[in-house]
């Protein structure tokens, strides 16, 4: 029993690592694939320097990103099956299908024209480039919705029935297994997320070159100035309508997943009127949030948008039914400061600009570099508070936690869970260090292309301009 | 059984077989370019080995990916009962495969830190360890895994025998192979000609591991050792050791004149022999010795959807990742810097 229950617990540890880690990396290359495509059709279209010598930038960048990503993923592709076979024995004719799917449709698509788009500048006409950097950027958007299919089919379960013999799910309606009740709010609220990730990290970056060059007495350049400006209207424009997304997302999960709303929100009891519980503890043993402090009637208002509004409460729930509230009573208070200041750092970035002062404005610019990684933090929270307030169970409702995982083997998931964290540490601390290095150097006008600059300037010091001029069939091949 | 539970789960072994084949033989290449740095020093050819293959990389692990995705969404029987079976084979694959995916970046991005040593020798390990756990997660299936009631029962180090080490040294030996070859095609000067040397010796490698893991195999169960014997099958199966023969004389002789590519599609020729021979061995097993493909499959429902879908996309796939191979076609030189 001993073993068995650390072996859950290990599984759990492990899955909520690596898909940690792994999620930071799609939303990444979602975010910067999208601006990737802008730039280079901008570029195509106005033929202005500017917008190459951004894109030459950033897609040094996101070669870098996308292959973290590619391996971290391959660890999630067979960690269904190795931890959690039990689930995947009996999710897979539906959630296998799925991600499959996403194979087909998404990861080809991404990595059959990710040479061409990283290398192929000089090999294939303009047209055909800006092609692949669509289909780059069009493949990691189709890999969002099927994950995001996936991933609410199992948050709110539709179209399946279940097999009396084996306890295995039967797909018996795919349409209404894809476009699952939550699917749609998860998708808009993911895709969002991920765009506002990327948009804060090109901000904070721009922001902090225009702070360096300031303190030195240079000009600011103009490829720093083009995608601080790009960033900010992303965040003007996108981090309000984030907010009413989530709050749409909100109504959904309380139509579906009403514990979810009660453990994230703390409240025991259901009430209509129900305050808003901004601070407190949520205890799960004495059924209490202590320490609470309340904001009278908000939380009838915010969650079902009337003043008297019932609210549920876990004490509506079996206690072996109930997610853990201490986890995501934080994370998703955390989210929703961080969608907050998302939000004012795009409306002071919209009133600098309106007395022109985008790019002077001391306030501005240290708020958009601390406000640099928010986006990704908002996401992680964000990711936590469903996953968690899934639990227990892994299909909602049908089949548990505890009920998924393969069978017995604490020995094997304990060096597995020693080895992922050994190993990603390494690799990826490596690949931030790496990340934070590149960042740290301007966009240069004239950017040297990925086949075609000397392999130091990629960190700054531009060593080889001999390799390049050396080659004079270059590109004629 | 009905036609289409019967039918569905052979279509499906059938493009299983062709996404793990190509698999195989694409991330074969990759793989073989990594270990062959343990026999090149010079960082500048390195440059060249590996530049060879990073426009495509991604795409050839893709296949890898398709293969654990189908096994999962099509056959979660065997997905649920090889994968926590071979558990610590395919961390440690996927681990390597961790540090040799990043290491095409950051040997790179690493090289004014004076890292980039590391990074090679992680490209280097990675690609020798994946290799190895490849080769013993195959022969762990072909010896069989232990199974009650649908759920795999054994112990952590089951699949750890003299046999799968066998297969693991055997395809570390095939992937160099197939590196080496592919080297021979797309590089000039040194490299090509170093190459060309250490092709003929992994060959000869391979050669004995073919004899060895094909001897072994029927001794291993019953059923394996009939499919190879009795009338009249022996008449279907007795062209596979002679092709092996046949491909052997053209290899020798692609080297000795010279030829660019007939060394690599030989190499090719092996890999797809094996996989067949592997093939007639264990159908229609996908667990051997206990579950079948239709004790594993799931509900016809799910297999057919699947079965639309990559009836349309398969093709389409197939057609861009041969444009971007065309994209990239023709000799690498030092003079090519991609990054």
């Amino acid at each position: 029993m001993v073993s068995a229950a650390s072996a859950l617990l290990l599984a759990r540890f492990q899955f909520a690592f690596t898909v940690g880690v792994h999620i930071v990396f799609p939303a990444f290359s979602i975010g910067l694939a999208a601006y990737l495509a802008v730039l280079e059709g901008l570029w195509l279209k106005t033929d202005k320097q500017v917008y190459l010598d951004l894109y030459r930038y950033w897609i040094k960048i996101f070669s870098v990103v996308f292959g973290m990503g590619v391996v971290s993923g391959l660890v999630m592709s067979y960690e269904f099956g190795t931890n959690w076979s039990v689930f995947s024995q009996k999710a897979g004719p539906i959630t296998g299908v799925l991600l499959s799917y996403e194979v087909m449709t998404a990861f080809f698509l991404e990595a059959g024209f990710l040479g061409v788009m990283l290398f192929g500048m000089n090999k294939v006409g303009r047209g055909l480039h800006f092609a692949a950097t669509c289909c780059v950027s069009v493949g990691t958007l189709i890999s969002m919705t099927w994950i995001l299919a996936s991933n609410s089919w199992m948050q709110t379960p539709a179209g399946y029935s279940i097999d009396p013999a084996t306890g295995r799910f039967m797909p018996e309606s795919w349409l209404a297994i894809i476009f699952n009740p939550s699917f749609p709010y998860r998708l808009v609220h993911m895709g969002m997320a991920a765009f506002l990730s990327v948009a804060f990290i090109i901000g904070g970056t721009a922001a902090w070159h225009m702070m360096r060059d300031k303190r030195k007495g240079q000009p600011i350049s103009q490829p720093v100035k083009v995608m601080f400006s790009m960033a900010m209207w992303m965040a003007t424009i996108v981090a309000p309508l984030q907010i009413l997304a989530g709050d749409a997302h909100g109504l959904n999960t309380l139509k579906h997943q009403p514990v979810k709303i009660a453990a994230l929100e703390g409240d025991w009891e259901t009430e209509s009127r129900a305050p808003e519980i901004l601070f407190g503890i949520p205890n799960m043993k004495t059924e209490h949030t202590d320490y609470a402090i309340k904001l009278p009637f908000a939380g009838s208002l915010i969650l079902t948008h009337s003043l008297d509004g019932k609210v549920p409460g876990m004490k509506d729930f079996p206690a072996d039914q109930r997610p853990p509230s201490p986890i995501i009573f934080f994370t998703f208070r955390i989210m929703i400061a961080l969608g907050m200041l998302m939000a004012a750092t795009g409306f002071l970035s919209l009133y600098m600009r309106w007395r022109g002062r985008l790019f002077t404005s001391p306030l501005l610019h240290r708020m958009a570099l601390v406000m640099a990684p928010s986006g990704f933090l908002a996401l992680l929270c964000g990711w936590v508070t469903t996953e968690v307030g899934r639990q227990p169970w892994t299909v909602y409702g049908l089949l548990r936690t505890a009920d998924s995982v393969s069978p017995i083997m604490l020995p094997s998931m304990a060096i597995s869970m020693t080895a992922f964290v050994v190993v990603y540490v390494i690799v990826f601390g490596t690949g931030i260090g790496i990340l934070l290095r590149m960042l740290s150097r301007q966009p240069e006008e004239g950017e040297h292309d990925l086949s075609e600059q000397g392999t130091a300037s990629v960190l700054g010091t531009r060593s080889h301009p001999e390799t390049v001029l050396s080659s004079p069939d270059h590109g004629a091949r | 059984m009905s036609g289409a539970a019967y039918w569905l789960p052979v279509i499906w072994t059938v493009i299983l077989a062709a996404a793990i084949l190509i698999y195989v033989i694409l991330d074969g290449f990759d793989l073989g370019i990594g270990m062959l740095f343990a026999v090149e020093r010079d960082r500048g050819r390195r440059d060249v080995m590996v530049n060879t293959v990073a426009p495509v990389w991604d795409g050839n692990e893709t296949w890898m990916i398709l293969g654990g995705a189908t096994l999962y969404g099509v056959f979660p029987g065997a997905y649920s009962t090889l994968l926590p079976a071979l558990y610590l084979p395919i961390l440690l694959m996927v681990l390597a495969l961790i540090f040799r995916g990043v290491a095409f970046e950051f040997r790179i991005m690493t090289r004014d830190s004076g890292r980039s040593a590391l990074w090679d020798l992680a490209f280097f390990g990675g690609s020798a360890i994946a290799a190895f756990c490849q080769g013993a997660i195959l022969g762990g299936i072909i010896q069989g895994v232990s199974v009650t009631k649908g759920a795999f029962n054994g112990g952590p180090l089951d699949w750890l025998t003299p046999f799968s080490i066998l297969c693991g040294l055997s395809v570390m030996c095939g992937y160099a192979l197939l590196g080496a070859c592919w080297l021979v095609w797309r590089t000039t000067g040194v490299l090509e000609a170093s190459c060309r040397f250490w092709a003929r010796r992994l060959a000869i490698g391979l050669f004995l591991g073919i004899i060895a893991v094909s001897l072994w195999t029927p001794m291993l169960h019953e059923p394996y050792l009939v499919r190879w014997t009795d009338w009249p099958n022996i008449v279907f199966v007795a062209p596979v050791p002679l092709l092996v023969m046949l491909l052997g004389f053209l290899f020798v002789r692609g080297l000795q004149r010279e030829h660019p590519v007939t060394p690599f599609l030989c190499a090719l020729g092996w890999f797809f022999l094996c996989f067949t021979g592997l093939g007639i061995s264990i159908f229609p097993y996908m667990v051997p010795p206990s579950l079948t493909l239709w004790d594993v499959s799931s509900p016809p429902s799910s297999q057919a959807f699947q079965l639309v879908g990559t009836a349309i996309l398969l093709p389409i796939i197939l057609t861009y990742t041969i444009y971007s191979y065309r994209v990239f076609r023709g000799k690498v030189t030092e003079a090519d810097a991609y990054h």
